[in-house]
């Protein structure tokens, strides 16, 4: 043992230490996982008409999300800053989206909802909450059975457009309707 | 991670502390008058080897890490040691030449030795003085793996700062936070953890799954966060020595905004229930759940006093974010805040007598503090976002992150005085820090 240079008596006080945690493999329950475009589509991102050699409408199939988003018109409705309410525009988009699923009752849907960066992280995740709700509720309003909806929030975690101007705050206060079961 | 420290020594023949503190930094005053301090190489004590080096190698870097922390603080400015008019062996150590550091015009003196000990593991003295004074100020002895000459440095750094200071220190202790990078439209985010001066910086989850808000358990041994996981967004728990991860609860509905109670047994997070966001706190062990908010908006962002009888959260009832108190049982909520805009986010602080919070208005977002019953508002940063604030294991400093316009986001501190803001180098960018108590 090599002598400590301060040459005094060492007074220990006391070990301490955390111990390793055992090892037990770490699994939560497996949720189920849905599949889903990985992009929504935003409103100016509509299918592309008359860029395609063929006409529009043979591309389309009937009952996939590109038709679903002709019909409606978008996959998406837009909010105000901090609002959930839904305007006219908004309702009328989810009008034809109710129509779209009453012909393809197999389709599920699963309508997320995004804030702007200007709130707080946690607070978003609320807000984003309550704006996908709201376009639930109106969409079961419209006669989608419930058992069809479901909702998830990602606050400010994934907007349409990068940009930090109220051209791009406007697109990403949304709520997209995501399908499940589509052509 | 090793978290295998530390046999704490007293170095006996406590010193004879000088008289009437001669020398002390007023910790409120910032930084306007930094105490001037010699940090020389620790001296090496012998010339045995460990495997992160030898004594001598290990001197240069400990006195480096103490320099560093110190300094970081802002209330102290190490002398460039190539002013040094004298060196410290092992045997001067207990016997400084003050004259030689009065020279260079040193307030304070750091020193100490470094030991290769027979298992392997090192010994750090730690030893401060005032150098005008001619005194002794602290010494302590650590005792650790040659692996954890780290660790020991800090403890030395949060001895002189102690001392100095009559506060008690934080540089032994460790951030987690989370690591983004990527397009803002599919940002990938990690969680990682590095020391509270970014050494050791590693990366906890592979950025498969979308993971926020990481906080510490009293231990720093368990961390919880958000993960949407499965498009599943819920609250987990993070075990650092094996990496578990463990979803908690089964809930239908979105959990989030989670941090543990003080002694480390519950939880208070939110649940958002067809679009009402309430608190909610769970018993760890037994996973039993209590609701504690029922009002119809947004209740959010909970976090307990440190003496664990009250909650502080922000809730929309009044018509836009504020922060209300109530008791950890859910009882007497009362609004706090009153000030202009809205405030948010709030985290109490370890000392309990101040809430940090993230005021919003006029487009741009601030970290502010008021006292527990909304008194004595002071705002201490200004940027287009500056969100997320968590405070030091002193309650001295806060840390934050930054976002502008052009979506760069990095982690920041600022001393309590509204001092010393400094940006936290990140590998990637940074966000959503949060601090771990005082290793153990």
């Amino acid at each position: 043992m090599v002598r400590n240079s301060v040459m005094l008596p060492l007074l220990a006080i006391a070990l301490l230490g955390l111990s390793a945690c055992g090892g037990k493999k770490p699994l939560p329950e497996a949720p189920p996982v849905e599949t889903r475009p990985e992009a929504p589509m935003a409103p100016t991102e509509a299918p592309p008409q008359g860029e395609t050699q063929t006409p529009v409408g043979t591309t389309i199939a009937p009952g996939s999300l590109a038709d679903f988003v002709a019909q409606a018109g978008s996959d998406t409705v837009l909010f105000a800053y901090d609002s959930y309410e839904l305007d006219d525009a908004a309702r009328a988009i989810l009008i034809r989206q109710a129509q779209w699923l009453a012909r393809y009752p197999g389709v599920r849907v699963t309508v997320e909802g995004h804030a702007d960066e200007r709130g707080t992280r946690e607070y978003n995740l609320a807000l984003g909450d309550r704006r996908a709700t709201s376009a639930k509720n109106f969409l079961a309003a419209q006669g989608v059975a419930t058992a069809r909806l479901a909702t998830i929030s990602y606050g400010k975690e994934r907007p349409a457009v990068d940009g930090s101007d109220e051209a791009a705050f406007a697109q990403n206060r949304r709520a997209v309707s995501a399908l499940t079961g589509a052509q | 991670m090793d978290m295998r420290i530390l046999l704490t020594l007293s170095l006996l023949a406590a010193p004879a502390l000088a008289q009437n503190a001669p020398i002390r930094v007023d910790i409120n005053a910032g930084i306007a008058q930094p105490l001037p301090v010699a940090i020389p190489v620790f001296a090496p004590a012998n010339a045995a080897a460990t495997e992160a080096g030898t004594p001598a190698e290990l001197g240069a870097r400990i006195a480096g890490v103490i320099s560093a922390d110190l300094k970081s603080s802002g209330l102290f400015r190490p002398i460039d040691p190539a002013a040094f008019t004298t060196t410290v062996t092992a045997a001067s150590t207990t016997n400084p030449d003050y004259a030689a550091w009065r020279t260079v015009a040193a307030q304070a003196l750091v020193t100490g030795t470094v030991t290769a000990n027979a298992d392997g593991g090192i010994t750090l003295a730690c030893y401060a003085y005032d150098v005008f004074a001619g005194a002794e100020l602290a010494r302590q002895g650590f005792v650790t793996t040659a692996a954890g000459w780290r660790r020991a440095a800090h403890k030395c750094a949060d001895l002189v700062y102690s001392r100095l200071t009559g506060e008690s220190g934080y540089f032994d202790s460790r951030i987690v936070y989370v690591a983004e990078t990527g397009a803002r439209t599919k940002r990938i985010k990690r969680l990682a953890v590095m020391d509270q001066d970014g050494a050791s910086h590693r990366f906890l989850t592979s950025g498969q799954n979308l993971v926020l808000t990481p906080r510490f358990a009293p231990g720093s041994q368990t961390l919880t966060y958000m993960s949407f996981e499965g498009n599943r967004p819920r609250v987990w728990l993070y075990t650092l020595g094996s990496g578990k991860q463990e979803a908690l609860g089964s809930f239908a509905s979105m959990t989030f905004a989670p941090r543990f109670s003080p002694d480390g047994s519950a939880l208070v997070f939110s649940m958002a229930v067809g679009g009402n966001t309430d608190v909610y706190r769970m018993n760890i062990a037994s996973r039993a759940v209590t609701r504690l908010t029922t009002a119809p908006g947004i209740d959010t962002s909970p976090s307990f006093s440190p003496d664990g009888s009250r909650i502080v959260f922000e809730s929309d009832r009044g018509g836009a974010q504020q922060l209300y108190v109530m008791g950890a049982d859910g009882s007497g909520q009362s609004r706090i805040s009153f000030g202009e805009g809205r405030s948010a986010s709030p985290v109490w602080s370890p000392r309990g007598d101040l809430i940090a919070f993230t005021r919003m208005g006029g487009g741009r977002f601030g970290i502010g503090v008021m006292r527990p019953d909304g008194s004595g508002e002071r705002l201490l940063t200004n940027g287009y976002q500056d969100e997320g604030a968590t405070w030091s294991p002193n309650g001295r400093v806060i840390l934050f992150f930054r976002s502008s316009r052009s979506g760069k986001v990095d982690l920041y501190s600022i001393d309590l005085s509204g001092q010393n803001e400094r940006a936290i180098p990140t590998p990637l960018d940074g966000s959503d820090p949060a601090w771990s108590p005082l290793l153990p």
